[in-house]
């Protein structure tokens, strides 16, 4: 008998969430959907959540089950079993609940609307397809395997303490009309992913790719953004400043210029970000967390250098 | 009182392609009860078919040819000509919208083979493609947010109408549960099929026949309900798809004893005949005791195929074998069995999808419908896979584009608001004061296990007659259900008793079909008349009337091009 320790909520009941504990024997195969189904159908028709096609494409089914983002349909319910047989079960993260495992989605599909999820393209097509290369399809084929079900969305480290970041789903989004051969808008489109909020406010810590159900993964298309941000001379801005200051330094002395860093990803011409690293410097002075300030190359650097050539950079 | 030009429920491939050509010229408002992209129409795999040409010379000749036999000539031949004529070009504007379509090694959209079309014509997007048409044509409608409102997680629960015109629809809210009138020069139905009324099915949980009831409800026949489709490769007890792709891209079908029995059935096309044949034979190895192991299902074997061309073409079966069986295609045949799939029938369009209430084609004015939920008749009593997203697209604009010359003439006409929301909610408040006990769980189960059974892949007199009474009973016992979510909000409960009740008129609306046509023709075989029988039943079946009353009549097939023939692959 395995234990369900499902997250409620219902404030046309009781203001405050709570936990309560279902027990069901799990059947052959069961999927976790099949076992909550089971549950409402069976124990408590009062629990609440969606659900559609049950084949991981609808991408309804999202929630927690022991803290990460899944999809309900996707996972056998034995495989979810922790040493006490149970199973914890909460709403989506990074957004509002609305009753028990629904949550609104309303602020995820505004930011996809953001990013001008269409293709943009004002060349009258031609009176058949539009051509394109099999190696130019697979820039985009597996940012348009995203379901949208908001896994992603739900474990962001970034969307946790900032709101204002597009998040993994919007960004995976955009890179399949940034990688289209047939989109005209690169440019624009680079550009604005680039200011705050975008591309360049992923901390590269990787959850969404775990949390992804499909080839989307979400940070290897942000990535790809980077690049092309980067291809298209669009350097106007920390991100890419870090980036290349990064690069710039490692090139140079085989390790990183943690003085120079700072300063070269606000920009040297940036005199209000300049001024704003003052104080940070002061107490890291005082800490003496200031790295030394002459800055000394590694032994082998010139391996490093062969390394930059090999990759033609 | 909310107010639209023009009305459509449901966002799936046919109702979006409906919206954007209202939304040229008119105020649309689209109403789904998930969200577009949760819509089943995402859930299509193989391909979308089209007389392209871009592997192997084709013609819309071909095309047609292909889909009356597939039909078992139950198709109406003056709309199937239109249908396949219109087909490249809607591939082409799909294509221009953006829709992402795997390519030839010159660039063009690629097309691969499928049951019963006689010429490579499934241009496809890897195996999701309904995923990728789903997905471009919602980031179209999110381009026109202006003039497109979307109503996300509303449910449709009957439409407006008086005498033969159609002035809206009554609709509730889920997240609140407010009822609420939506007032329209024209309403458009796109509401999907009902294969969740089987056991084993591939539909999503959404696919109920809301709207097929509703439309019935409202005077509205329902036009070949007997013909169900049961797709050949549902995943063995899940019945989640396996595309037919897999087969298309040289799969084999292996009976128990490893043989490809699809060599007795239909040796010139082996497994590549269309899905009624490829279902009767499987279930007939699996009656015969050739299942494997001598159990339910049969196996799917790609492992010829290798990793490098399934992982290039097949990706998503592979890792839903992964993921649901824990059977890699890659090195392990895949347990399958046959699984309802498609609703031929529905409700009867002309072949402007204008919405038409009798065998002389008597219009309901201001109603349109298409996709799965409308019976053109396209298909006849079998449809060929890939002509799914294809009708869906093609009638979804034909039925935006009449819509919008519809309601371009008209005014709003008069609603009564007061007792059209009156009407809902009494049925709302009907099932909230229920307090009986039976479970609405268990009158579900016995209701896909009895037409799975009876009503499924082979039927006769005596089965469908104790299915009938079977769903009778059913239905007094639904009355006597057990409620326990009383609240407004988010009531996924309520809206499950509601999609139930909808499923049981429908099951007994298809037994009732299946049991008059005393004939086998495509996805309808009877094994008390086993033969196709043009002289009786080369015709389309209407069901008139009242669930209590059902009454049976017959409207001609269209024949122009091509008389019927025996139907040998």
């Amino acid at each position: 008998m395995a234990t369900f320790r499902i997250k409620r909520y219902n404030p046309e009941i009781k203001p405050e969430p709570y936990y309560e504990e279902f027990q069901l024997d799990i059947p052959e195969g069961a999927t976790l959907l099949d076992c909550i189904n089971l549950i409402k159908w069976t124990q408590d028709g009062t629990l609440t959540y969606r659900m559609s096609c049950r084949s991981a494409i609808c991408g309804s089914c999202g929630m927690k089950a022991n803290g990460h983002a899944q999809l309900a349909c996707q996972r056998q319910a034995t495989s979810l079993l922790d040493k006490d047989d149970t199973i914890t079960i909460e709403p989506l993260g990074n957004m509002q609940p609305i009753k028990d495992l629904v949550v609104d989605f309303e602020p995820f599909w505004d930011k996809v609307n953001k990013i001008k999820p269409y293709l943009q393209n004002d060349v009258s097509p031609p009176q058949k397809e539009r051509t394109q290369s099999p190696e130019q399809f697979r820039l985009i084929d597996d940012s348009s395997t995203c379901i949208m079900c908001g896994n992603c969305y739900s474990d962001c480290n970034v969307l946790e303490v900032d709101d204002k970041f597009l998040g993994p789903a919007a960004l995976a989004k955009a890179q399949r009309f940034v990688g289209d051969s047939r989109d005209k808008k690169t440019l624009e489109r680079v550009t604005e992913l680039s200011e705050p909020g975008g591309i360049w406010d992923c901390t590269h810590c990787g959850e969404c790719v775990e949390r992804c159900p499909k080839p989307a993964q979400p940070f290897y298309r942000i990535k790809e953004i980077m690049s092309v941000a980067l291809e298209q001379g669009v350097h106007n801005n920390n991100g890419a400043r870090h980036a290349l200051s990064f690069v710039k330094s490692v090139k140079s002395s085989g390790r990183l210029n943690e003085n120079m860093i700072p300063v070269e990803s606000m920009g040297y011409f940036n005199f209000k970000g300049l001024i704003d690293l003052i104080p940070i410097g002061l107490r890291m002075l005082l800490k003496r967390k200031i790295p030394p300030i002459i800055h000394k190359s590694i032994d082998d650097v010139k391996d490093v250098k062969r390394i930059f050539k090999e990759l033609d950079q | 009182m909310i107010k639209h030009d023009v009305v459509i429920v449901g966002a799936g491939l046919a109702g979006m392609r409906a919206a954007i050509e209202v939304s040229k010229e008119l105020d649309v408002a689209v109403l789904t009860k998930v969200y577009p992209s949760r819509s089943h129409s995402g859930a299509a795999q193989g391909g979308i078919a089209a007389a392209l040409g871009n592997s192997e010379s084709d013609s819309w000749e071909e095309h047609m040819y292909d889909t009356i036999k597939g039909g078992d000539f139950l198709n109406d031949q003056d709309a199937v000509e239109e249908y396949v004529k219109a087909a490249p070009s809607i591939i082409y504007e799909l294509e221009h919208m953006g829709c992402v379509f795997s390519r030839t090694a010159d660039g063009k959209i690629a097309q691969r083979s499928f049951g019963g079309h006689s010429k490579p014509r499934a241009c496809f997007s890897a195996d999701r493609t309904g995923h990728a048409i789903l997905h471009a044509l919602h980031e179209q409608l999110m381009k026109q947010s202006k003039s497109i409102k979307i109503y996300n997680e509303w449910n449709m629960h009957s439409l407006v109408t008086e005498g033969n015109r159609c002035n809206g629809v009554v609709v509730s809210n889920v997240k609140t549960g407010a009822i609420e009138v939506m007032q329209a020069k024209a309403v458009i139905f796109c509401t999907g099929g009902y294969g969740r009324i089987f056991k084993i099915t591939t539909n999503a949980f959404a696919s109920t026949a809301d709207g097929v009831m509703a439309a019935f409800r409202a005077g509205i026949p329902v036009e070949d309900a007997e013909f169900v489709q049961f797709h050949p490769s549902g995943l063995y007890r899940q019945g989640i798809l396996f595309s037919e792709a897999a087969r298309g891209e040289g799969g084999y079908l292996l009976n128990g004893k490893g043989d490809r029995f699809m060599e007795q059935y239909a040796p010139s096309r082996m497994e590549l005949a269309p899905r009624d044949i490829v279902s009767r034979a499987e279930q007939s190895e699996i009656d015969e005791g050739r299942g494997v192991d001598g159990k339910d299902f049969i196996h799917l074997d790609l492992r010829h195929l290798g990793e490098a061309r399934i992982m290039e073409r097949l990706p998503q079966i592979r890792q839903l074998g992964i993921d649901f069986t824990s059977v890699d295609c890659v090195t392990d045949p895949l347990p399958i069995q046959p699984t309802a799939h498609y609703s031929m029938g529905g409700i009867p369009t002309n072949k402007f999808s204008q919405v038409v209430m009798d065998a002389e084609g008597t219009k309901m004015e201001g109603f349109f419908a298409a996709g799965e939920c409308a019976c053109v008749s396209v298909h006849g009593g079998n449809r060929l896979g890939t002509n799914s997203l294809l009708d869906a697209t093609v009638f979804g604009r034909r039925a935006g584009m009449s819509a919008l010359e519809y309601a371009k003439t008209v005014d709003f006409a008069k609603v009564n608001e007061g007792p059209e929301k009156t009407k809902v909610l009494k049925s709302f408040e009907d099932i909230y004061q229920r307090d009986g006990t039976e479970s609405y769980n268990q009158i579900r189960n016995e209701m896909k296990e009895v037409m799975m059974e009876k009503c499924g892949v082979f039927r006769d007199e005596e089965k469908l007659k104790a299915c009938i009474e079977t769903i009778k009973s059913l239905h007094l016992r639904f009355k006597k259900g057990k409620v326990t979510d009383k609240g407004k909000l988010f009531n996924t409960e309520i809206y499950e008793i509601l999609e139930l009740e909808n499923m049981l008129e429908m099951a007994q609306v298809i037994a009732t079909c299946a049991l008059a046509r005393k004939e086998s023709r495509g996805g309808h075989f009877r094994t008390d008349h086993d033969k196709r029988d043009d002289e009786n039943f080369l015709k389309h079946t209407m069901a008139h009337g009242t669930i209590d009353e059902l009454e049976l009549k017959y409207k001609p097939v269209v024949i122009t091009k091509h008389k019927p023939t025996e139907r040998t692959y």
